[in-house]
């Protein structure tokens, strides 16, 4: 059986792979995806865990998070959408109507 | 291992059926060839401009709509296998449940979300 | 045959509550004719109400729910009434000014409802997972708010950036849960605590903690996670940034101080080196940003940074002497709050915001309840005596040098000392220039937003000329640990 530590590192790389992209891409729908990314990795550890403690519990948090993550894709998007109706683009670095 | 057979079982024949369909409608079916059936097929209309298009808003939104409706099946998945433990009590939860998508989906209906564009 | 969990209606009877109504509201909106819509207002208003009633009548209860994944204490209770005053104040602020900004009321109403739903698991929530799915109701609920205001660009704009960050911060917060998880075994509240008792604590625990610090963080603005507050806080409708810095400030806290103080409080002395440097922070970046800003929303939210900086001085002080300060001035800073941006809608008109600064010019003058109005929120929120504003103050660095943080308390004057300056410059624009300044939309029009200041600024003084009767309240719900 595979131990615990490969899950959790995996797990912990696709998580900064997240965090990077949300840091470092400009486009805001990768950001967005960048944060799917993360949300899945903890989904990863969550289910790693799960398995190793012999508790079901981390496993029925995934399905909320997946939940989660549905209603957050949907209002981010919708977002996303509205801004670029109004604004003719998505990139972060455009997006400085609001600043001081 | 042992209980996973079934499901190789079935893995293989489905490989062999569809497998058997692909090549014998190639054999037996008569091959002729004409400029409008090389044509790529796009619901029957020719086909227009790039694919790489933009699309409109609205298809976005049915598809924004698609993730949620989606996503909330995945509570049905646990909530069937142990249907028969969980007894009346889980039924009604569940309908309170999907009753509560419902009224999301009359919204969205009622708001012209999902005609076509 | 599985058993399940006996189902605790009582628990839930707040939250059910502003669920239905929210349905109702979404449904109701669909058949009504434009012209009626006022009547939505009115219902969510009588389900904030009613919501609040059951909490008051619920009172003196102190239940455990569904497998300790729910509380049904003073603590919930007292955070239950918080959050519908605040749904209810917002609702009435929103009445007339909806209309100006051209916000559909159904959908408005309908998501001040269901965020106010998230808002009451949050505080009731003992499980870390239902936490977070309190803290994602409310805060998917208020992204939308954020951009409503669909013909005013920089409202979208605002829904985005809360969006990406709020979004942001949840990873982070989940990554905690998923550790604290691995370390104990467990995600709920009281497990966690006694497996931080009992089992030491492992490094998983403390980088899970840290985490969870700054998705509590990233939701109460506290520097340097408050990048989002500003922008946010002036791109939205003007009633949302009021939802937003009163309510989901509250919210934020109610599980920030469960979680830290309660279950987390054996481990005081892990966390509050860091919660220490935030709050110092906290305030300093939210008051020395104050003072340069001109449009009155976004100094607001410098102000709510600078206040959520005063809040963690009271979870720095501990369980036991910071608890109920944090509670009474988390009701003190959102009825001053509340009332001060009641004054930013009444000087608003339609096509002409008047957010800046300078547009309070005369106002006092002109309009004298309102310039009155105003000086209360003003002074109170720099902390002068006898308004609430000072006695929370008083309660949270009296707590801090009790618990032995004599310097935080001293940081924290000096702090609402520069407040002073950007709070009393308001008014002195309202009471020291005649010349120039702006004329306002009949107060008579707008009844109901008339009455919300007004209920704000008797609160304000009220409860700072007699803080008894509140603060033995904060006590009580404080105190019983669960």
């Amino acid at each position: 059986m595979v131990p615990i530590s490969y899950h959790l590192v995996l797990s912990g790389v696709l998580f900064t792979i997240g965090v990077m992209g949300v840091l470092l891409r400009r486009n805001t729908i990768i950001i967005f995806m960048a944060i799917e990314l993360m949300l899945n990795a903890v989904n990863l550890s969550f289910v790693a865990l799960a398995r190793h403690l012999g508790s079901l519990d981390g496993q029925l948090i995934v399905f909320f998070v997946m939940a989660v993550a549905a209603a957050e894709a949907a209002v981010g998007l919708a977002i996303i959408l509205l801004v670029f109706r109004g604004r003719e683009t998505v990139n972060a670095d455009e997006l400085n109507l609001l600043r001081w | 291992m042992e209980q996973y057979v079934p499901v190789l079982i079935a893995l293989i024949l489905g490989g062999l059926i569809a497998t058997a369909m692909v090549f014998a409608s190639a054999i037996l079916g008569p091959q002729k060839h004409a400029p409008v059936k090389e044509e790529p097929f796009e619901c029957g209309n020719p086909p227009s401009g790039s694919a790489w298009g933009r699309f409109s808003v609205k298809f976005y939104l049915a598809a924004i709509l698609f993730i949620i409706f989606d996503i909330e099946v995945v509570f049905l998945y646990p909530w069937a296998v142990v249907f028969r433990q969980l007894g009346l009590f889980g039924f009604i939860e569940m309908l309170v449940f999907v009753l509560i998508l419902a009224v999301g989906l009359v919204y969205i209906i009622k708001k012209g979300a999902l005609e076509p564009a | 045959m599985i058993t399940p969990p006996p189902v605790n209606w009582l628990s839930l009877l707040p939250g059910l509550i502003l669920t239905v109504t929210g349905l109702l509201i979404l449904f109701w909106d669909l058949w009504m004719k434009p012209e009626e819509r006022r009547l939505l207002a009115w219902l969510g208003f009588i389900g904030f109400v009613a919501a609040g009633i059951v909490s008051v009548l619920l009172w003196g209860r102190n239940e455990s729910a569904f497998n300790g994944m729910l509380a049904l204490d003073a603590y919930a209770l007292f955070f239950n009434v918080i959050f519908c005053v605040v749904g209810a104040m917002t609702i009435l602020m929103s009445v007339h000014y909806l209309e100006t900004v051209e916000i559909q009321p159904g959908e408005y109403y309908a998501l001040l409802l269901f965020a106010t739903v998230g808002m009451v698991v949050m505080a009731a929530a003992t499980d870390l997972i239902v936490i977070f799915l309190g803290l994602e109701t409310m805060s998917i609920a208020v992204y939308v708010l954020a951009g409503m205001w669909i013909r005013r660009l920089q409202s979208s704009e605002a829904a985005l950036k809360y969006f990406l960050l709020g979004a942001f911060a949840s990873g982070f917060f989940l990554y905690g849960i998923a550790l604290l998880y691995g370390a104990t075994g467990s995600v709920q509240l009281d497990k966690i605590a006694t497996a931080a008792t009992t089992g030491g604590v492992s490094s998983l625990f403390l980088v899970g903690i840290a985490l969870l610090i700054v998705g509590f963080g990233f939701k109460v603005a506290a520097a340097p996670f408050h990048v989002w507050t500003p922008d946010v806080y002036e791109g939205a409708p003007t009633t949302v940034t009021a939802f937003m810095a009163v309510g989901v400030k509250a919210a934020a806290f109610a599980a920030f101080a469960r979680v830290f103080l309660h279950t987390f409080g054996s481990l005081h002395a892990e966390w509050e080196g860091i919660l220490w440097v935030l709050a110092v922070l906290t305030m300093t970046v939210g008051n020395i940003t104050a003072l340069v800003q001109r449009n009155i929303k976004r100094m607001l939210a410098y102000s709510s940074i600078a206040h959520a900086g005063y809040l963690l001085i009271a979870m720095v002080a501990g369980r036991d002497l910071g608890g109920a300060a944090l509670l009474y001035y988390l009701v003190a800073y959102g009825v001053m709050t509340l009332g001060a941006f009641g004054v930013v809608l009444a000087v608003g008109r339609q096509g002409e915001p008047n957010e800046e600064v300078s547009d309070y010019i005369g106002l006092g003058l002109r309009y004298p309840v309102l310039g009155a109005a105003m000086t209360v929120f003003m002074l109170s929120l720099t902390g002068v005596p006898p308004l609430v504003g000072f006695t929370g103050k008083f309660y949270i660095f009296s707590a801090a040098v009790q618990a032995g943080y004599i310097w935080l308390a001293v940081l924290g004057v000096l702090n609402s000392v520069i407040s002073a300056y950007y709070y009393i410059r308001v008014v002195v624009n309202m009471y020291m220039y005649e010349e120039g300044g702006k004329t306002i939309e009949a107060l008579s029009a707008r009844p109901a937003l008339v009455t919300a200041i007004l209920l704000a600024a008797v609160a304000t003084v009220f409860m700072g000329v007699f803080p008894s009767a509140s603060i033995s309240l904060a006590k009580e719900s404080f105190l019983p640990p669960g």
